[in-house]
């Protein structure tokens, strides 16, 4: 059976555009989140977003891309530039059927479709941008991708809230096992710091008015919303031997998604069920887990019910858990994925990144926060877990990869 | 090793009419229902056409709380899941729910309610900042339509994978490949997969207007969508939906389910070109259909009838007959084609669902719709798309194939499985 392996990496996220950058800022807990600055959110609800400041698109794509770009999709496109710049992926070098795109969206490139929205009803409908048509659309990011490194391989955008972008690469890990591809560019992006977008994702209910993202405190009211991108190069591990790769962060071993009973159900939640599914698939015990990147939704009640899963399968206090994700805020479609990275640089480094922000954990949580301060430890196998609004539950199991 | 995936039940929304038997009795007849938009003063825009359906969710058994709730495309998916379900004949509440997924398509999702919002949030495009006080409790649900395939999967208590594929233009088809590939590798053992849009709204008249996508044939609305027409000149937008009911075939078997068809074999390429361009050689859709017959074990000469993406650009037409060529050689100027959305326009991401259910109901008469509106053809067009009158044959193999922006191309192979009449 194909062993499938994370041969590059590629992070645009608020507290660190670039993977080493986003990586040394976790462990030393330098937080994105901030005040919001894209525009004059005093009058909103929330202020505070992981926002990514100082990005220059200008910098990162060629000028003719720049006007049908929305932002999240400039994140997208810088991600996977730095992905595939670092596996050393030349793809005029590879077949270009072997090589697929599979990406996750929860937003589309909302910012964008909101000034072609004013366009149209403050101007008129001749007035509207020749790019909306796709642009605006979930599909944008890997077709993009796929144009701009000439990817002709499989191609899958997904939308499952803030589960998508883990589910995207347990679908790339399966394009590869079926034999449809070598090589996958695969990951999340999203972005939504105008007012509508502001104001849309304020309304979805889980957000902090408070700006503090605190996930399984006690004091937990909510998150904060990001934005950033998290590209991954999957590679079946045999062709990238082939193609002489040098260094491998690790291997997906399992993924499994699965989908909560229905609202007022009797039935019990199916988080734990992923979890369950995904070390199954990996052929590994709850016992050799050494870090859980957990969802840390940052509400009380879900909050506990991640717990609840985590001690129903580890035990309690059974496994180390982690949140680096408080240092971004929420990346929707991109968190999974940015989890991911970081949990493959854990298993590089043998350190476990913190939770910032987290004071005080409900013991009947019966979890193993690591706050504070970098864990140190030897790392071999990571699960990180994703939700997203509405039932959606992913979960993905990492491994070390000894050529 | 791979199980084989059949559909079992199906439910469809089209313009022209109400539910799968009043569907294929339009495309049987080859009429058409395009006609000048009617939910909106279409007068400022370019292209004033589109494919609109008559939907009443009362009539159709949504309670005041779903329809509430319920994005107008969600509403579509959930009631065509409804009665795929009932078709299907299948007790849902004994299977396992572990065992049972979502896989839903769409590419613009909930983009009618999300122009109702930012007209109320905006003051009519007045405010460039939004006024929070005036969102909606549902806002966050049209920002990321994850409700579409959640609400589906509430109504089968589906709790395995659930997701929305969202490839653009070829999303009808892509979702409901994903579904067979998650029953074929063991994941699901059935699976709610279909898809649902409806962009029948301002902002997405505009911008197709903006890149001349769409026909503006505004004189004519019923022959106005001419796949394949030396006079063609865009497509006409619309909505639709549909959704089926897919099961592995031992399991369809032994519970005696009527079966439509057998998914056989499915593929996607990109084309790394363009987001809205086509090369003219149909490289990449070939590669699709060559890959989608090679899993069927089957050869080209074997497809009856192939339904077409034909969405009656200039550049579609093109690029699909020179991909039937390349893959399918000479037998593409045997094999009879032709394109639905003569008749039902393009609904975008739920046409590659609606497109399937004619296949699969071709396949159950033992009919090929036809290509309505061809008249003349463009000499660049020379193969045989079964212009105006339905044609009477046997179809035992159907070869459908999506195309989009993005560079999305997919085709997909339904075969009747032996023992099945």
């Amino acid at each position: 059976m194909t062993t499938t392996v994370f041969t590059g990496l590629g992070v645009v996220a608020p507290n660190g555009a670039g993977t080493e950058e986003f990586w040394s800022a976790t462990l030393e807990g330098r937080s994105g989140i901030a005040d919001i600055t894209a525009f004059d959110a005093s009058g909103y609800p929330a202020r505070q977003a992981g926002e990514v400041r100082g990005f220059d698109p200008a910098a990162h794509l060629p000028n003719r891309l720049l006007p049908q770009t929305d932002r999240s999709t400039r994140f997208a496109l810088t991600a996977a530039e730095l992905a595939l710049a670092d596996g050393g992926v030349d793809p005029g070098a590879l077949v270009d059927y072997d090589m697929g795109v599979i990406t996750a969206n929860a937003f589309g490139g909302f910012e964008f479709t909101h000034r072609e929205f004013a366009k149209l009803w403050s101007k008129g409908p001749q007035f509207v941008s020749v790019y909306e048509s796709f642009a605006w659309f979930y599909a944008v990011n890997t077709g993009q991708i796929s144009i701009r490194h000439q990817l002709r391989g499989p191609g899958k955008a997904l939308v499952a809230e803030q589960a998508g972008g883990l589910d995207a690469l347990g679908h790339a890990r399966r394009a590869l096992r079926r034999g449809e591809a070598k090589l996958v560019v695969t990951g999340g992006a999203d972005s939504a710091l105008d007012p509508w977008g502001w104001a849309a994702q304020w309304s979805g209910g889980r957000v902090a008015a408070s700006g503090e993202y605190r996930p399984f405190d006690r004091t937990a009211s909510g998150h904060v919303p990001g934005e950033g991108a998290a590209i991954l190069v999957l590679e079946d591990a045999d062709a990238a031997r082939g193609r002489g790769v040098s260094r491998v962060y690790g291997e997906l071993a399992g993924q499994a998604s699965t989908f909560d009973p229905p609202p007022g159900s009797p039935r019990p939640p199916a988080l734990r069920r992923a979890v369950e599914l995904a070390l199954a698939e990996a052929g590994t015990a709850p016992a050799e887990v050494d870090v859980v990147f957990a969802d840390s939704a940052g509400l009380p009640a879900l909050d506990r019910g991640e717990a609840e899963a985590l001690r129903e399968v580890f035990g309690a206090h059974g496994v180390p858990v982690t949140a680096p994700k408080a240092l971004t805020g929420r990346l929707h479609s991109a968190g999974g994925p940015l989890d991911v990275v970081a949990a493959l640089l854990s298993l590089r480094d043998g350190v476990i990144p913190p939770t910032a922000n987290t004071d005080d954990v409900p013991e009947e949580y019966g979890i193993d926060l690591v706050r504070k301060a970098p864990r140190e430890a030897r790392l071999s196998t990571a699960l990180v877990l994703a939700r997203g609004t509405g039932g959606f539950n992913s979960a993905a199991v990492v491994r070390t990869y000894d050529h | 090793m791979s199980r084989r995936v059949v559909i079992t039940g199906m439910g469809v929304r089209a313009p022209g009419g109400s539910g799968t038997e009043e569907f294929w009795s339009l495309l049987a007849a080859g009429r058409t229902a395009t006609r000048r938009i009617s939910f909106f003063d279409p007068t400022p825009f370019r292209s004033q056409l589109a494919g609109e359906c008559d939907f009443d969710a009362g009539a159709e058994g949504l309670t005041p709380r779903e329809v509430r709730r319920m994005d107008r495309a969600t509403q579509f998916a959930v009631v065509c899941a409804r009665d795929a379900v009932s078709d299907s004949r299948l007790d849902f509440g004994a299977l396992d729910p572990s065992r049972v997924g979502v896989s839903l398509g769409s590419a613009v999702a909930a983009a009618t309610s999300l122009e109702r919002e930012y007209l109320v949030l905006s003051d009519a495009g007045r405010q460039w900042e939004v006024d929070p006080g005036y969102l909606s409790p549902h806002m966050y649900d049209y920002l990321t339509p994850g409700k579409m395939p959640a609400e589906v999967a509430w109504t089968v208590g589906a709790e395995g994978p659930v997701a929305l594929v969202s490839n653009g233009c070829t999303s009808g088809l892509d979702a409901v490949g994903n579904a067979v590939q998650l029953i074929a590798d063991g994941t699901a053992d059935v699976m709610l997969a279909g898809a649902a849009d409806t962009p029948v709204t301002p902002v997405v008249v505009a911008s197709f207007d903006a890149i001349k996508a769409t026909t503006n044939r505004n004189d004519d609305p019923a022959h106005a969508s001419r796949p394949f027409d030396a006079s063609r000149n865009g497509f006409v937008l619309a909505e639709g939906a549909a959704v089926f009911v897919l099961e592995e075939l031992e399991r369809a078997r032994a519970r005696g389910a009527t079966i439509y068809a057998e998914v056989s074999g499915y593929a996607t390429r990109l084309n790394a070109y363009h987001m809205t361009g086509l090369k003219t050689d149909g490289r990449e859709m070939a590669e699709a259909i060559r890959v989608a017959l090679d899993q069927s074990r089957l050869n080209a000469d074997a497809i009856d009838y192939v339904n077409a993406h034909g969405s009656g650009t200039v550049q579609n037409d093109r690029h699909e007959t020179a991909a039937f060529k390349r893959a399918l050689g000479d037998h593409a100027y045997r094999t009879p084609i032709s394109s639905i959305k003569s008749m039902v326009g393009h609904s975008l991401g739920a046409i590659g669902s609606v497109e399937i259910a004619a296949c699969a109901l071709a396949m159950k008469h033992n009919v090929v719709p036809p290509t309505a509106n061809l008249y003349r053809s463009d000499p660049e067009c020379d193969l045989d798309y079964v212009p105006l009158t339905a044609r009477e044959q046997r179809v035992d193999t159907v070869l459908t194939v999506g195309s989009g922006f993005g560079g999305f191309q997919s085709a997909m192979l339904l075969r009747r499985p032996e023992g099945v009449s």
